[in-house]
């Protein structure tokens, strides 16, 4: 594997990784209107998600940086082209990074509404607006001789690119609500089940529907079919057996499966897309590949040895992280948020 | 207005703003994690009690620097497409370090922190808050790394149109590194313990709490007076690495035209003319210059228009002079700022250390009002460097005007522009009132639920339910 591949492999993990976590934080973002009823449950909820958001958020971080270090042109593109979107999702993370740490610290109705109102909002469009830049990534987008991609709203915003939205958004809420499952106890649990039940058939019919119009409306299943079909065909399996587990109530092997779905769908793209990272609709001359948008190969050398001896410990903190607060949270006891 | 002026009018007012709430992290967080050091050791609960109320504003601040630190890592993307472009190579690689190392540290270990006083061991959460704040000095050593660079290039060539690095360790071993650092650090640890001491202070003046915030403001003054001191000298090693490495920002710090005498005295205040090169109404302290820049009395310094000749010939045409009057007065006012920490650190030991700090109104009133001067010299400290290295944003490699998106137009750039000094604003306000609120709650933070039962089945220890 070249220097060039692990990189694009890198930056793939670091955005399933973050799907995998940070989706999980957006989906309980999203339950604090659609499951809980009362401004109890949505405190309990935003507690269980309260020492891990934080550093969910740093995976999207890393994924930019590594970005910028390995693919500079890519990371130039990607940013400067979706201007207004990024400028959207940057309120929204500022709202909502914010949000969690202040709700609690006045104990006044009106203002834990407004920042509560901020979480939700935030965590439902986040991943909108990833899941529309992603799909017109792969839908291809008008990107020039000189790199610099010129985008109106038309370009990126249409029928495929909103379907690819609504499909991601629908993944991280029910990861949100199994992860809901897993750390409440009570009433609160066994409605978050109810309705992952009910998510999980929308989410299906989402998911499917995307395929379907990827199909239709990209290269990848000719560039890469070979791949991407098993990959698909994984996704609705391991989907069915999410389902399957949530309906046994067994929350953990339910959650399992999902991360799997989550990480197969964000690796299909990336896997749709190589060698290129994104695709110019104006010439296929002017896409931009692991080859045209990287560093130079000694930086990329450097880079692989600082990532490569860093990661595991990054890794080994966080599961111990997850290890000290692997107790479920409830109305009765403090609550930090 | 053009793209390239909203661009760096942008640039300037988010990064300025990211840097507001970054030394008080740094420096508040290192101070917490002494207080609670100290709690471990003397087993005394006003410890406990004080890092959880510092700890408190520094959590409301940190989540403020998180949030505008995210907009500055998308910021060179959206609006400095061409300078990522040139600069990736090795602008990113210690942006990516820095998020592998530091960010992950930092946001991980605060969570542990915050969020778990009943559930780990003393000494397990002691030492979580110190990884907190090793994260937060390791994201300065990396994001300084990249400044570094970009005052003073080093092991690179240009290579396909941009810059490639070819020695990492080059790059880590910068010397303006090793002066920026320490500078930018200890300028940190004073911001904290400048903001400990002031709010200190405002309770003293209010009799509140007396004795948390005597032994507040000794913890705070100790740090205070140290850092200033130590930030004084790192700032004169500063001064003598600009003279070789950027002599048109120092010429320019000192409203140099001319090559001076030797020795060289030193303009305390002027007033300066950019368009006639000339200075009226100077008042000069003689040798100060030459023991500024070399660390001895004598030796000239070279002025701003013979330097303008050589980088011509070096450069190629075009003016190198950055804005002299910006450069000059910031660096003044740093200065200032950081006499004056020297000078309220050691009144304010001695009166300590007198036991006279109750009845000092007169000095309580200053230290409340010395809170914004570590503020003011972080500012002032960033415009000097930042502008007095115009027209580079690579000094001898990419100019500012060259830097900027190609693609993106005043209108997306007026709309972001307004939308974040919006969104800041707003903050700043909450900020602003939640420190009050805070403050006013005062360490004896009542608990909000203090009986607790649990029904949890996965409860086998009680002890955790124990609210804080
Ligand atoms: C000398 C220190 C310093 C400087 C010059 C900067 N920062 Fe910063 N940054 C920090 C020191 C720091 C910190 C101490 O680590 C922060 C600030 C306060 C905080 O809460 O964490 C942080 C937060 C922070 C975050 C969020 C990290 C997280 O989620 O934990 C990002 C993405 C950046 N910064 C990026 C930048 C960029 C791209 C900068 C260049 C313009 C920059 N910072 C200047
Ligand atoms: C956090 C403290 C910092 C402050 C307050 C600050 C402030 C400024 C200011 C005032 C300018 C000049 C704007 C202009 O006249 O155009 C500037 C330019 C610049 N700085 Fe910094 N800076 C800081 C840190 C950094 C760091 C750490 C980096 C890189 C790692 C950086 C990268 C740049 C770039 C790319 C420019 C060129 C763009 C421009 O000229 O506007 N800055 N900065
Ligand atoms: C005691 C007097 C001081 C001196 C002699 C001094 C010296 C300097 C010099 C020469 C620079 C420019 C370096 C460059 O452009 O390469 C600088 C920058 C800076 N100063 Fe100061 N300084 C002093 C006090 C302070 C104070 C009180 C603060 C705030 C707490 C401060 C914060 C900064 C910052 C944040 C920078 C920009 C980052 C950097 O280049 O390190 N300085 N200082």
């Amino acid at each position: 594997m070249s220097l060039n591949e692990l990189w694009f492999l890198l930056i793939s993990v670091l955005f399933v990784g973050f799907f995998f976590l940070e989706g999980y934080d957006y989906g309980v973002g999203m339950a604090t209107r659609f499951l809980a009823k009362n401004e109890v449950e949505r405190r309990v909820l935003i507690n269980t998600i309260g020492p891990f958001w934080d550093s969910n958020e740093v995976w999207m971080i890393t994924a930019g940086g590594a970005m910028f270090a390995a693919f500079p042109n890519w990371y130039a593109t990607l940013f400067s082209g979706f201007y207004v979107p990024l400028v959207l999702m940057l309120l929204l993370l500022i709202a909502r990074g914010t949000a969690f740490e202040f709700r609690g610290k006045v104990g006044n109705s009106n203002w834990r509404n407004t920042w509560d109102w901020l979480i939700f909002l935030a965590s439902l469009l986040v991943p909108l607006l990833w899941g529309v830049v992603f799909s017109a990534i792969v839908h291809g987008l008008p990107i020039d001789h000189n790199m610099n991609m010129d985008a109106a709203f038309s370009s990126y915003l249409n029928m495929y690119t909103i379907l690819g939205g609504l499909a991601i958004t629908l993944l991280c809420f029910f990861h949100g609500l199994v992860f809901i499952c897993l750390r409440t106890v009570g009433d609160l649990q066994r409605r978050a089940r109810q309705m992952a039940k009910k998510v999980i058939g929308i989410l299906a019919i989402f998911l499917i529907a995307f395929v379907i119009a990827t199909y239709f409306s990209t290269d990848l299943f000719s560039v890469r079919g070979g791949l991407l079909v098993p990959i698909y065909a994984l996704v609705v399996i391991f989907l069915a057996l999410s389902g399957y587990f949530l309906a046994k109530k067994r929350d953990g092997w339910a959650f399992g499966m999902n991360a799997a779905v989550i990480a197969l769908t964000i690796a299909s793209l990336f896997v749709g897309l190589f060698p290129r990272v994104m695709i110019s609709n104006i010439k296929s001359a002017y896409d931009l590949t692991i080859y045209n948008a990287a560093s130079g190969s000694y930086s990329l050398t450097v880079m692989s040895i600082v990532a490569v001896t860093l990661l595991p410990f990054v890794l080994g903190y966080t599961i111990w992280s997850y290890i000290v607060f692997r107790k479920r949270v409830h109305k009765d006891q403090h609550l930090e948020y | 207005m053009d793209p390239l002026s909203l661009a760096r009018f942008q640039y300037a007012a988010t990064t300025i703003y990211h840097f507001l709430f970054v030394p008080l992290s740094i420096g508040l967080v290192f101070i917490v994690a002494i207080m609670e050091t100290l709690y471990v050791v003397k087993k005394d609960d006003v410890y406990k009690k004080m890092s959880k109320f510092w700890g408190k504003l520094f959590l409301i601040n940190f989540a403020i620097g998180v949030v505008t630190g995210i907009l500055q890592e998308f910021q060179f993307g959206m609006n400095w497409s061409n300078y990522s472009r040139f600069m990736g190579d090795i602008f990113g690689a210690p942006l990516a370090i820095e998020a592998l190392l530091a960010f992950f540290l930092e946001s991980t270990f605060i969570g542990i922190w915050n969020f778990g006083w009943d559930r780990l061991s003393k000494r397990i959460h002691l030492v979580s808050i110190w990884l907190v704040s090793i994260g937060t000095i390791l994201s300065a050593v990396w994001i300084l790394t990249a400044n570094s660079f970009m005052q003073e290039p080093v092991g690179f060539v240009v290579r396909n149109g941009r810059a490639e690095m070819t020695d990492f360790f080059a790059l880590v071993k910068n010397p303006q590194l090793w002066v920026e650092l320490p500078h930018t650090i200890f300028g940190s640890f004073a911001t904290g313990a400048f903001l400990i001491t002031g709010i200190s202070a405002i309770m003293l003046l209010k009799k509140r709490d007396i004795e948390f915030f005597k032994k507040s403001f000794h913890i705070g003054i100790t740090v205070g007076l140290i850092s200033g001191v130590l930030l004084a000298f790192a700032g004169h090693d500063q001064a003598k690495h600009l003279v070789q490495s950027q002599p048109m920002k120092m010429a320019a710090s000192e409203g140099l035209w001319k090559d001076s005498g030797n020795p060289a005295a030193w303009t305390v205040l002027a007033s300066i003319n950019p368009k006639t090169h000339e200075n009226t109404a100077e008042v000069k302290i003689p040798y100060l210059l030459s023991y500024l820049s070399y660390g001895k009395f004598d030796g000239k310094v070279k002025g701003m228009e013979t330097l303008q000749k050589q980088y011509e010939q070096k450069y190629g045409k075009g003016n190198y002079i950055p804005p002299v009057r910006t450069t000059f007065w910031s660096f003044r006012i740093m200065s200032l700022a950081g006499l004056a920490l020297c000078a309220l650190g050691i009144v304010g030991a001695f009166l300590a250390f007198r036991k006279k700090l109750v009845e000092s109104k007169w000095f309580l009133r200053i230290m409340v009002a010395a809170m914004s001067l570590p503020y003011i010299g972080s500012i002032t400290g960033w415009i000097m460097t930042e502008i007095g290295r115009q027209p580079w944003t690579v000094f001898g490699l990419m100019k500012t005007a060259d830097s900027v998106s190609p693609n993106v137009s005043s209108g997306e750039l007026l709309f972001s522009i307004i939308s974040f000094l919006g969104a800041y604003t707003l903050l700043a306000v909450v900020m602003v009132y939640l420190f009050v609120r805070v403050i006013k709650q005062g360490p004896s933070m009542k608990q909000e639920d203090p009986k607790v039962i649990s029904n949890d089945p996965f409860d086998r220890e009680a002890y955790h339910l124990v609210a804080k």
